[in-house]
């Protein structure tokens, strides 16, 4: 398996150094053809292995099984999480994941049951790549490893990590580590039928909708969820819609008050910033112990919750209107900060 | 006018419970989960606007028919989508937030998350608008991924390819492809 994750990383490298490239038609696919070529394996090996093996699981193994399977699994995947907390800047998250670490090892023998979240303290979804997220590196170009799926660079990068460090993975002996990675991953595809049953019934084209949604969810993650919404791409056409069923309200004017000077931007542009005013309007609304509580763990006098959360500095791969354009910014001395590193692109 | 949270709260409940005390829809029916979705949340749904957001800037090129066409496909697509979506869920535990918005807004997201053991909670937030006939939704986002914005490239590669009539034939041949009897829709536990 460490072989594997060192050519894994050969693999990045080289296509880093080389532009291992095809030409696509989204800026953020690159390598479109090959990327494609990949997820054509990845499906029928899924199709041919992957379903029926989950499937047969799902239908043999009773659900509490099944369960306890997922609990232990997840229990181990806590320490790394609560460590990528610690990295990311939150030091109470992390702390949470080490008391679940160490009360499902002890009360909910060896991980088995999941005793933490019964409690309130809330299970997290961590990774390097969700770090590296965080302090400020962007996407990448987007990719499809065999058998691992969607990924972009900076999430394989944290991959590379993940499977590095993963407690599973150095487990010894051989015997036991294989068949707890293949039970693990078993179980992780079974926990997806759901999920890829939806996708084939909602996608025209798979591949386009599966890329969106990865791309969608892991800026989802490395927001923890509070992603700006602004910074989502609402087109014009919305506005256009407007004209069909009148809006209520004008947008421009409190767009142009928020974006400031020196942005020029389009139509959509500003729908967006107006929807970003409105959300940090709302955002007053959540300051205080609100995000203690809502974490389940009370509220705290400490500075925990009481300021808003860091903004993290995106890489200026983006410009205006692009699909990356950065959140509007709420703080305008953080912005005047910004010009320190150049667009890459 | 009932305000956005409880709104979404009384749907998601009523609906969910309809789908676990229906013995049909336990064995699979879809037809009737469908039929359940379409007189119960579709009306709270601004539809005009998730299309119109979905196709994005091709949509002025559409003519009116056209427009209606393809509105007429998406809302058929989405539907069945939602209903499975909503079926599989439907034996978790849902936590409805409270809603983090001043009264005067009028553009607000109601935060639903879907509890599951040994995994992170699974978010839903609807955005919703205030309009004369009450609060509509216009995007969903499930973990993080919203719908309308998830479809938005793959229209854009249809139309950029075969047109506006190739989008609604496309959209009509995956919703006649969707027809074909599929698994049970509730999960099995």
């Amino acid at each position: 398996m460490m072989r594997w994750a060192k050519n894994l990383a050969m693999v990045l490298l080289l296509c880093g150094a080389a532009g291992c490239a095809t030409v696509g038609t989204d800026p953020r696919d690159p390598m479109e053809d090959f990327n494609r070529a990949v997820y054509g394996f990845n499906e029928a090996f899924d199709e041919l292995v992957g379903k029926p093996v989950a499937t047969g699981y799902r239908d043999i193994i009773p659900g509490p099984a099944r369960m306890m399977v997922r609990n232990f699994f997840s229990n181990i995947a806590d320490l790394w999480i609560g460590a990528n907390n610690l990295l990311q800047g939150k030091p109470l998250d992390a702390l949470t994941d080490w008391t679940r670490f160490a009360m499902n090892s002890t009360m909910g023998l060896f991980g088995l049951l999941d005793f933490a979240s019964e409690l309130g303290l809330e299970k997290h979804d961590e990774d390097f790549g969700q770090t590296f997220g965080r302090w400020g590196m962007a996407d990448g170009a987007y990719h499809v490893w065999p058998f691992l799926g969607p990924s972009t660079t900076r999430d394989s990068l944290g991959m590379v990590l993940d499977i590095y460090v993963d407690p599973v993975v150095r487990h010894k002996p051989r015997g036991v580590r294989t068949a707890m990675v293949v039970t693990r991953a078993i179980s992780k595809r079974a926990d997806l039928l759901d999920a890829s049953r939806i996708l084939e019934e909602a996608a025209l084209d798979k591949y386009v909708f599966q890329r969106d949604a990865y791309l969608q969810r892991r800026r989802s993650l490395i927001h923890d969820g509070e992603a700006p919404r602004a910074a989502r791409e609402v087109p014009r056409a919305e506005n256009e819609a407007g004209e069909v069923q009148p809006q209520p309200q004008a947008r421009p004017v409190e767009a142009a008050r928020l974006t400031g000077p020196g942005r020029q931007c389009g139509a959509r542009e500003r729908g967006a910033a107006a929807r970003g005013a409105r959300r940090a309007g709302g955002g007053d609304a959540r300051g205080g112990c609100a995000r203690g509580l809502k974490r389940g763990l009370g509220c705290f006098p400490s500075s925990y919750g009481s300021r808003p959360r860091p903004r993290r500095r995106q890489l200026r791969l983006a410009r205006c209107c692009s699909p990356w354009r950065p959140a509007p910014q709420r703080n305008p001395r953080r912005r005047a900060r910004r010009p320190r590193r150049p667009a890459s692109r | 006018m009932t305000p956005p949270d409880v709104l979404v709260k009384t749907v998601t409940l009523e609906v969910v419970d309809i789908i676990q005390k229906d013995k049909e829809i336990q064995k699979g029916d879809r037809k009737k989960v469908i039929a359940l979705i379409e007189t119960k949340v579709l009306p709270h749904f601004n539809f005009l606007a998730m299309t119109s957001s979905a196709v994005g800037r091709n949509w002025d090129k559409a003519s009116a028919e056209q427009k209606l066409r393809v509105q007429e496909e998406f809302k058929t697509l989405l539907v069945r989508t939602y209903s499975s979506a909503i079926a599989a869920y439907s034996t978790q535990k849902f936590d409805f937030r409270p809603l983090r918005a001043k009264p005067t807004d009028t553009d607000v997201t109601v935060n639903v998350r879907v509890m599951q053991t040994g995994n992170q909670p699974v978010t839903i937030d609807y955005d919703m608008e205030k309009r004369p006939t009450g609060w509509k939704v216009w995007d969903v986002r499930v973990g993080g991924i919203s719908l309308v914005a998830n479809y938005r490239t793959e229209f854009d590669n249809i139309v950029r390819e075969r047109g506006v009539d190739g989008l609604i034939k496309a959209l009509q041949a995956k919703n006649s492809s969707n027809e074909t009897p599929a698994a049970a829709v509730v999960p099995k536990k």
